[in-house]
């Protein structure tokens, strides 16, 4: 039964088991494929054949009339996602300082220890939406010279504030969840803590809350429209004008399908890159 | 192809590659009940592999596993099945931090087995007072040094009273005075007649225990029998060159 050395002829036993799992796998498939079309068939079947359905698809889903609209809506959702951004990059700034903050025992930083809690507290407590209505016309109302009076920068201005608090809950949770251990070995290396805290806590703690930290991420995306109260006009606020126009409900269907084909396609990126480094790391090889 | 009659554990012809890496090469080993059968050999040489494809936890390529007779590669043989009659205990220990001694002990009594839960701690209980660890039972497995973690690990794999229980170099992560308190609980093992397969570094230890030895080398098993004769008589020159080198590593 010896062979040479990276050949190997499986034995009659293994070409049946091959084939027994690749038949399990046919009939997995199959049953998958059948239960799908059956179940969505009979769904759509459902919708299409209900009574109302015809009011319900000219309120809702007239195609001319979202194609008309979808201009104004999708200028609108460019201003959500410039905002997004840049919010974003604020928000992981402060929010890993107030979780590194937070975690770190360093005396000195007793105070801003103290500070930083309170500021969670504060922020994460208090809804967005008053928040934002507070910064938005509060602050212009304060009349500071040099400070800016415009709803774009303070409107951010306010989710940034809040959003922090909950990133850096989360990061918070990250870095809590790596076993001291972890920290011991660094330490013992001779890292300083923010060594270890840099390049051995956070790079496991951050992969750890991704999910979450993504979760935060869409919200943030849906919450920027949260400014149209201040007067700015969003995506939403787009679509809310259309339709108050023409009593039809279309534009709102337009900008949650184009909210829709930003979200999903950046969570399913998440889950690849997070399965990814997953794997990398578990691989089972060698002895 | 046949089981002879009283095997365990037979493993016949297995084959497993990672990516361009041959791993195991058509080994073989026949396990006898009450017998226990040490594996050795150098580091990546296929010891671990083996184990873990027995306790399928990795498939493998080619070639039958026996579990009593049992072919346990058939795909259509439910893994868990097989995990509930085969106890491993790993390197690392693997303790769940989460929980207490005893609810690491009792947790696949409990929740795989359908035992009730006072049946399970008592039982639990009655082990951990066997193996010299009464007093940990409610003591979390970071608080206790690493040899008492690998006796837990192993009674953990005991409360499910396996029929087999497999051992990847339980003593590697330890020092020296630890590695025979747990090497004396393995022995206890084997005097209660517990069929076992080990992998294992201590050549003195697999002398003590073992009623067979394998040298594995490159995927292949190269020599195998009786302990005395394998580990001071050997005839293959690879056998010959590890235990050479075994033995100079242990004069530095």
């Amino acid at each position: 039964m010896s062979q040479p050395e990276g050949t190997h002829t499986p034995s009659a036993e293994e070409l049946r088991r091959r084939a027994v799992r690749a038949r399990q796998a046919r009939r997995r498939t199959t049953i998958a494929v059948v239960s799908s079309v059956l179940v969505i068939g009979a769904l759509v079947v459902l919708v299409v054949t209900s009574p109302g359905w015809d009011v319900v698809r000219s309120t809702f889903f007239d195609v001319d009339y979202a194609g008309e609209v979808l201009p104004a809506v999708f200028a609108g959702l460019l201003l959500n996602i410039r905002l997004t951004i840049v919010a974003s990059v604020l928000i992981s700034i402060l929010g890993l300082m107030l979780a590194m903050v937070r975690t770190s025992r360093a005396p000195a930083l007793a105070p801003f220890r103290l500070l930083a809690t309170g500021y969670v507290d504060l922020f994460r407590g208090v809804p967005t939406l008053l928040v934002i209505l507070l910064i938005g016309f509060g602050v212009p109302a304060l009349g500071l010279s040099g400070m800016t009076s415009s709803v774009v920068i303070l409107g951010t201005a306010a989710i940034v504030l809040t959003y922090s608090a909950y990133v850096a809950e989360v990061l918070r949770s990250g870095i809590l969840s790596v076993h001291p251990s972890q920290s011991a070995a660094a330490r013992s290396l001779g890292l300083t803590s923010g060594q270890t805290l840099r390049y051995v806590v956070l790079p496991q703690g951050v992969r750890r809350v991704i999910p979450p930290l993504m979760n935060d991420f869409v919200s943030l995306l849906k919450d920027t429209g949260l400014i149209s109260v201040l007067g700015v006009v969003d995506a939403i606020r787009a679509a809310q004008i259309e339709s108050s126009r023409t009593f039809n409900y279309t534009p709102y269907v337009v900008a949650a399908i184009l909210f829709l084909i930003l979200t999903i396609p950046l969570t399913r990126l998440t889950d690849r890159f997070l399965h990814r480094s997953i794997e990398r790391q578990n691989a089972q090889v060698g002895a | 192809m046949s089981t002879p009659g009283g095997s365990v554990l037979s493993v016949h012809e297995v084959y497993k590659s990672f990516g361009d890496e041959q791993v195991l090469r058509g080994v073989s080993i026949e396990v006898p009940e009450h017998s226990v059968t040490v594996l050795i050999g150098a580091s990546g040489s296929g010891k671990s592999t083996l184990l873990r494809c027995v306790n399928l936890l990795t498939p493998v390529d080619d070639g039958v596993i026996r579990l009593d007779g049992w072919d346990i590669t058939d795909p259509e043989v439910d893994p868990d099945d097989v995990r509930r009659k085969v106890g491993m205990v790993f390197q690392s220990f693997n303790l769940f931090p989460h929980l207490t001694v005893l609810d690491n002990i009792t947790l696949a009594p409990r929740k795989v087995h359908n035992m009730a839960k006072e049946t399970a701690e008592a039982e639990g209980r009655a082990l951990l007072e066997r193996f010299g660890l009464a007093d940990k039972a409610t003591q979390y497995p970071d608080r206790l040094s690493g040899g008492q973690q690998q006796r837990v690990a192993i009674v953990r794999s005991l409360a499910v009273s396996p029929r087999l229980m497999l051992m990847d170099e339980v003593t590697s992560a330890l020092d020296p005075v630890l590695v025979n308190d747990v090497l004396s609980t393995v022995r206890d093992l084997k005097g209660e007649g517990m069929t076992m397969v080990i992998a294992t570094h201590e050549m003195g230890f697999a002398e003590q225990v073992g009623d067979e030895v394998c040298f594995l080398s490159s995927g292949t098993i190269v020599e195998r029998a009786a302990p005395t004769q394998l580990l001071h008589d050997p005839q293959d020159r690879r056998t010959q060159d590890f235990l050479r080198r075994v033995h100079e590593a242990g004069r530095l």
